[in-house]
């Protein structure tokens, strides 16, 4: 009975996985004509959005409409590329007070789970390195769409939010109650490859 | 006897004696400003108006550097006193060496402000314009730099004054009394 179990298993595991591996689209964010972009923004002194982002990064997907559960994405950012429209706070940005950019030069999302709800709205778990650290989180995700292009490539596009504690990254130069927390906003176009 | 504007054969001139201790003084104080507002925390009073200050007083002392290069190319210069072929030689380089530094930590300064774009306010009286970045990530490039060339310029100004002294109380010449006022005749 339990031999016939763990066959029946091993034999969906492979269905499965013949599956993902039939269909699941795999594709790499268009990030060389910047068609997409991951933008955060920090409260400034609790009364508006300092809005920022990173110029550099890269990363690929797969998603398949018809197994939406099999979906993983990658993504790496370069954290010297922050930019938020002022170069004497990028610099304090890129110190040892914050990202610490010479010893930490890249930010990591390595996707561990994907669950889709039945109005489209899905949440992708997975970790995230930043400052050397790694930490589990969850990313909100929407898709935006996809389809052929106009030049010969098939694209699709989502948009992702996710929130943290800069001290929970080990990131603990204090910019007051309000601004504690990091919003991200990812948004993600990729190319069918 | 009034001491002329212009250098002469034995002397420095008001021109370049107001130039040198005027710059002299403002550098001695930019320094452990420039340290004080990298210790500055963000809620500090002091964030905002003391690198205001700094940026504004680095744009004068430009201005400054530029008349001083200019008046010193077309006046005399002082001959120098006592010293070997290589003490002469070694005395050029030093001074060069303290142009150059002050000229590299100007310029640093101003590209790490400018490197977005934005222009420097000057006391808010006018604006010096930035011009475009040369590098990537010029703001952290050029202030390593800045930090770097101003604090080899504070040492090797330390230098310059232990030996002017050193010429003034042991040699006993006229190195540092010709480039005061209070001493008049030289």
């Amino acid at each position: 009975m339990k031999m016939k179990s763990l066959i029946a298993g091993a034999v969906l595991a492979g269905a499965t996985f013949s599956t993902s591996a039939l269909y699941a689209a795999d594709y790499v964010i268009d990030n060389k004509d910047a068609h997409a972009s991951i933008n955060f923004r920090v409260s400034h002194l609790g009364y508006s959005w300092l809005q920022g982002r990173f110029n550099k990064f890269e990363g690929q997907f797969s998603f398949d409409e018809a197994n939406p559960a099999a979906s993983t994405a990658t993504v790496n950012i370069s954290t010297k590329s922050v930019d938020s429209n002022h170069a004497e706070r990028d610099k304090h940005i890129r110190s040892d007070d914050f990202l610490d950019v010479s010893k930490f030069p890249s930010a990591k999302f390595e996707s561990t789970a994907f669950n889709m709800n039945d109005d489209g709205s899905a949440v992708m778990t997975g970790n995230f390195t930043l400052h050397g650290v790694t930490k589990p989180i969850e990313i909100a995700v929407s898709k935006l769409g996809e389809g052929d292009d106009p030049w010969g490539d098939y694209r699709s596009g989502f948009t992702g939010t996710t929130e943290f504690k800069m001290k929970d990254f080990g990131i603990t130069k204090n910019l007051g109650p309000a601004s504690e927390t990091v919003y991200l906003e990812l948004h993600v176009e990729g190319i069918r490859q | 006897m009034a001491i002329s504007i212009k250098n002469t054969r034995a002397r420095y001139g008001l021109a370049a004696i107001s130039l040198h201790w005027l710059m002299a003084l403002i550098i001695i104080g930019m320094y452990p400003l420039g340290l004080y507002i990298d210790s500055l925390g963000y809620y500090d009073a002091a964030y905002k108006t003391v690198p205001h200050w700094h940026k504004s007083v680095g744009m004068v002392l430009l201005a400054l550097l530029v008349v001083r290069l200019l008046w010193r190319s077309i006046s005399i210069k002082p001959k120098v006193l006592f010293h070997s072929a290589v003490q002469k030689r070694v005395v050029k380089l030093a001074h060069s060496s303290l142009y150059t530094l002050m000229f590299v930590a100007l310029l640093s300064g101003y590209m790490i402000s400018t490197a977005d774009g934005r222009a420097i306010a000057v006391f808010n009286w006018f604006e010096v314009p930035a011009l475009p970045a040369v590098i990537d990530e010029q703001e952290d490039v050029a202030g390593l730099i800045h930090y770097w060339v101003t604090t080899s310029l504070i040492i090797l100004a330390g230098a310059h004054a232990l030996a002017a002294l050193k010429h003034h109380f042991i040699n006993k010449d006229k190195t540092l009394s010709r480039m005061l006022v209070s001493t008049g005749r030289a």
